[in-house]
């Protein structure tokens, strides 16, 4: 098995590394933004999972922490368009390497608060108690008239990173896949760290870990922190991307299509979330290209997923595997 | 003061509604265990369904069963597809598929409505203000929102403490195990419960219509509130469900109404606005935040 | 030494006194078996000592510190060990990962997220030596799923010991357990019993009088008696409430 994730893995990056050449060949230039999206959710979808399928929290507000990435990303560039300085003392950027850390500080800032609070309880008050929060977020953000409210904050230009010509949408497609390989790196290494271990424990049997002397409680506020960090990075690469951030990214619905993503993949499963937001993706943009109503569509084939499956598309491929094998 | 009184009563009036959705989703989920966030979806098909019927046959009373039969209709067929196979399920599972039948229901009204809001009007007998204190009219039929409300929590009061069934859902809310166990049929237990619900968000639907738009997605914009008033009421419990609902209706009612207001007395028109209705906006969200805080389990949980 | 101390615990479920002032005392080198009918209380006392449950009233004492409002985890890290009579594994896990599990919640360092759980070497060695020479040494890596009963209620002791508790609670270890899997259990307790002290709540009344150096019986909440197993066989009382219910105290 090892060996043979490690070739299709190796196979993946091969394909991700010749996309641009590929679409060009194809001549659909638009589905290098497709693979762009589709990298980002992986990112945000992951970090979901992190929580979700490891940790065994289901928060429904995850889409709260994508969108305090953005918006951090567009805050710090509005600010370093105006030249003034946020709250009297913070100066703007429209420097990948300084906004990016930036939203990952202040989307851990973020998920510490609302994770302290929210795994007071557990089980459907879990649900919808990190749903309240992300709701109280939108509306905040839709409140917030200095940031353009409802219509959120345009980003003029995608930051500035190592004199890279970030205009050239292959050289961001790069960027982004960059990013997103560094960032499974280091998910990897989480999931297999003695954090990740005792994660994985508490998921599987909470009182048996507080049996064996862990506190349940503070291990899963880590990982709430550690996923709200990784969802803020990915929310931060997408205002990068899309070139705004507005309240939309942090709607309820989008909570849900992150966790429809973590379904389709395989919940707590490594690549589960790649496949996910890829499927999710492709499925929309074939779907919405065939019909305008294809948000039906894209129910009935969740809901027959949710009904028929075990374990998603990645629950598939390895019995797939099994069987071959 | 008179503004007072008429928010007040605006406030009770959007907290009866939650509470027709909020009775039917908390028994669903006291009783069977399954988080339904497809119960706006039943309101948005009663609201639609006798909206449509009073718009042909030109009488509001028309409408009424219309909208009750569809709802209970589309309940218990949703209940035998999809909920049925939920009840063992985890609660990520049950808040997909569910998830899966919003936009299901979405598309479905689009296809057959069309995305424009549908507009309906009021009774004749019910179109006119009656003056409840001296230079306090009020619409008779926000009146008639509050009465029917209250009547159906009355009934219910009825239902659950005096019959058998009531008896059934309360042990049911109280100890799932424990009426299994009684060998009762449980499949019928939860299709009649499902189906209640259904018929009181169908109810509440139609209801709206007349005083707000009908339209698609007019489920969701509801169904956050009504699972804010379950939780925050304690899940299972109707009591609760009725408090909470009246409680958290009367609260952003208030806050929509009068913070805005106050805030221009600290600052320019626009900003006050914006600001006013955003934080009125998180209101119930940050109640909810305070009471699972305060009581994790809501503030009347039901049993273990 | 007294390892555990309890004294004049009270909890009450509504108008049941389910722990009814108990007072008791677990001292180094000891065996001390609590014993009563069903529905004596014995496991929401148990609990009441883990923290699962908090008790109306009273004391309870480890090692001379107060614990009687302590949460678990911290309970556990004083020393404080036990084990479910219902198994509470990591089902998806191996037997050598479950211990593991508990040598990396003594050893600590948990948060650590950069570092490799495969690569704690001293962790696993010290998994394998609590494994070596157990029952389970040949099954280190079959899944919890897949174990036998009896293996589930061994891999329970071995988990707890993996921890190195200065106190075991052990809840039923017998029960479920086959004639010669009782006896290898009560061989193994027996070993451990020279070098930790333990409150063994039992329903097998062989196992309690080839293991205990001391027994108190819990009636109703209360306990009736305390002495020795000879004391304690000879006791009418004891033999009362138990006639009738349960006639194995021969």
């Amino acid at each position: 098995m090892r060996p043979l994730v490690a070739t299709l893995v190796t196979a993946a990056l091969l394909f991700l590394f010749f996309v641009p050449m590929l679409t060009d060949l194809v001549g659909r230039p638009s589905l290098l933004a497709l693979a762009c999206r589709i990298l980002i959710y992986a990112m945000a979808a992951a970090s979901l999972n992190f929580v979700l399928g490891y940790g065994g929290m289901i928060s429904f507000g995850h889409a709260a922490f994508f969108g305090v990435g953005a918006y951090t990303v567009g805050i710090l560039y509005a600010h370093f368009a105006s030249g003034e300085l946020l709250f009297g003392f913070i100066p703007g950027s429209n420097q990948m390497l300084i906004t990016l850390p930036a939203a990952v500080l202040v989307s851990g800032v973020f998920a510490a608060a609302i994770g302290a609070l929210s795994l007071r309880t557990g089980g459907v008050q879990f649900i919808m108690i990190t749903l309240a929060f992300a709701q109280m977020l939108f509306f905040f953000f839709v409140a917030l008239k200095a940031y353009g409210g409802e219509d959120g904050i345009i980003i003029r230009r995608t930051n500035e990173l190592a004199g890279l010509n970030m205009r050239d949408r292959v050289t961001l497609y790069y960027v982004i896949l960059g990013f997103a390989v560094l960032f499974f790196l280091g998910l990897w290494r989480m999931v297999n760290s003695s954090f990740g271990a005792v994660l994985r424990g508490i998921q599987q049997n909470e009182r048996r870990m507080a049996a064996l002397g862990f506190a349940p409680y503070r291990y899963k506020l880590y990982a709430f922190i550690l996923s709200g960090m990784g969802a803020g990075f990915a929310g931060a690469l997408m205002a990068n991307f899309l070139r705004y951030a507005s309240p939309d990214m942090m709607h309820w619905t989008k909570s849900g299509e992150l966790m429809i993503m973590v379904i389709l993949g395989g919940v707590g499963s490594f690549f589960g979330p790649i496949f996910g937001a890829a499927a999710f993706m492709i499925l929309e943009t074939f779907l919405a290209g065939w019909t305008e109503h294809w948000q039906l569509l894209l129910g009935a084939v969740l809901l027959v997923i949710v009904l028929a499956t075990k374990g998603g598309i990645n629950g598939l491929l390895a019995r797939i595997f099994r069987r071959g094998a | 003061m008179i503004l007072i009184a008429e928010q007040l009563l605006n406030g009770l009036q959007y907290g009866v509604m939650l509470f027709l959705l909020a009775a039917g989703l908390t028994l669903i989920f006291g009783i069977m265990g399954v988080i339904n966030l497809a119960h706006g979806a039943l309101y948005m098909v009663g609201a639609y369904a006798g909206t449509w019927v009073a718009l042909q046959t030109g009488s509001f009373w028309a409408g009424l069963p219309a909208a009750l039969i569809a709802a209970a209709v589309t309940g218990f067929v949703i209940e035998t597809l999809v909920i049925r196979r939920l009840y063992a399920r985890d609660h990520l599972d049950q808040v997909l598929a569910t998830f899966a039948l919003i936009l299901i229901f979405n598309e479905l009204i689009t296809i057959g409505f069309g995305r424009q809001p549908v507009f309906t009007s009021l009774p004749a007998a019910f179109s006119g203000s009656v003056e409840l204190l001296p230079g306090l009219p009020y619409p008779t039929y926000r009146l008639l929102i509050i009465a029917t409300g209250l009547a159906v929590a009355g009934g219910l009061y009825i239902l659950i403490n005096r019959t058998r069934i009531g008896m059934l859902v309360r042990a049911g809310a109280t100890n799932r195990e424990m009426v299994r166990a009684l060998g009762v049929d449980i499949r019928l237990l939860y299709t009649i419960v499902f189906g209640l619900g259904a018929l009181l968000a169908g109810l509440a639907g139609y209801m709206a219509g007349p005083i707000s738009a009908v339209q698609v997605g007019m489920g969701e914009q509801i169904l956050l509130a009504t699972f804010v008033v379950v939780v925050v009421g304690g899940v299972g419990s109707i009591k609760g469900a009725f408090v909470a609902g009246i409680a958290l209706g009367v609260a952003d009612t208030m806050l929509r109404a009068f913070l805005p207001g106050m805030l221009r007395q600290v600052m320019n028109a626009s900003e006050a606005d914006a600001l006013g209705i955003g934080i009125a906006s998180m209101g119930i969200y940050f109640l909810m935040a305070l009471v699972l805080l305060v009581r994790p389990r809501g503030l009347f949980a039901a049993g273990g | 030494m007294t390892i555990l101390a309890i004294d004049g615990l009270v909890k009450r479920f509504g108008g049941l006194l389910a722990t009814d002032q108990v007072s008791l005392t677990v001292e180094d080198g000891e065996i001390h078996a609590l014993i009563g009918p069903n529905g004596a209380g014995k496991s929401t006392l148990i609990n009441q000592l883990c923290g699962e449950i908090a008790p109306d009233e009273g004391r309870i004492r480890l090692a001379g510190q107060d614990i009687t409002n302590m949460p678990v985890p911290d309970r556990v890290a004083l020393g404080l060990g036990r084990t479910f009579q219902i198994t509470s594994l990591l089902g998806d896990a191996t037997c050598r990962q479950n211990i593991a599990m508990a040598v990396q919640a003594r050893q600590g360092g948990n948060f650590r997220i950069w570092d490799r759980i495969a690569g704690r070497r001293d962790l696993w060695d010290q998994a394998d030596a609590v494994l070596d020479g157990s029952a389970l040494a040949g099954r280190a890596d079959v899944v919890v799923h897949d174990l036998s009963h009896g293996e589930r209620k061994q891999l329970e002791l071995l988990i707890a010991l993996a921890r190195q508790p200065r106190l075991l609670l052990l809840d039923e270890p017998m029960a479920g357990l086959g004639h010669a899997e009782s006896q290898d259990m009560i061989a193994r307790l027996r070993e451990v019993g020279r070098s930790v002290p333990m409150l063994l709540v039992e329903h097998d009344m062989a196992a309690v009088f080839a293991l205990a150096t001391r027994i108190s019986v819990l009636v109703y909440g209360r306990i009736i008696a305390s002495g020795s197993v000879a004391e304690i066989r000879a006791n009418a009382e004891v033999r009362e409430a138990y006639l009738g219910a349960e006639d194995e105290l021969c």
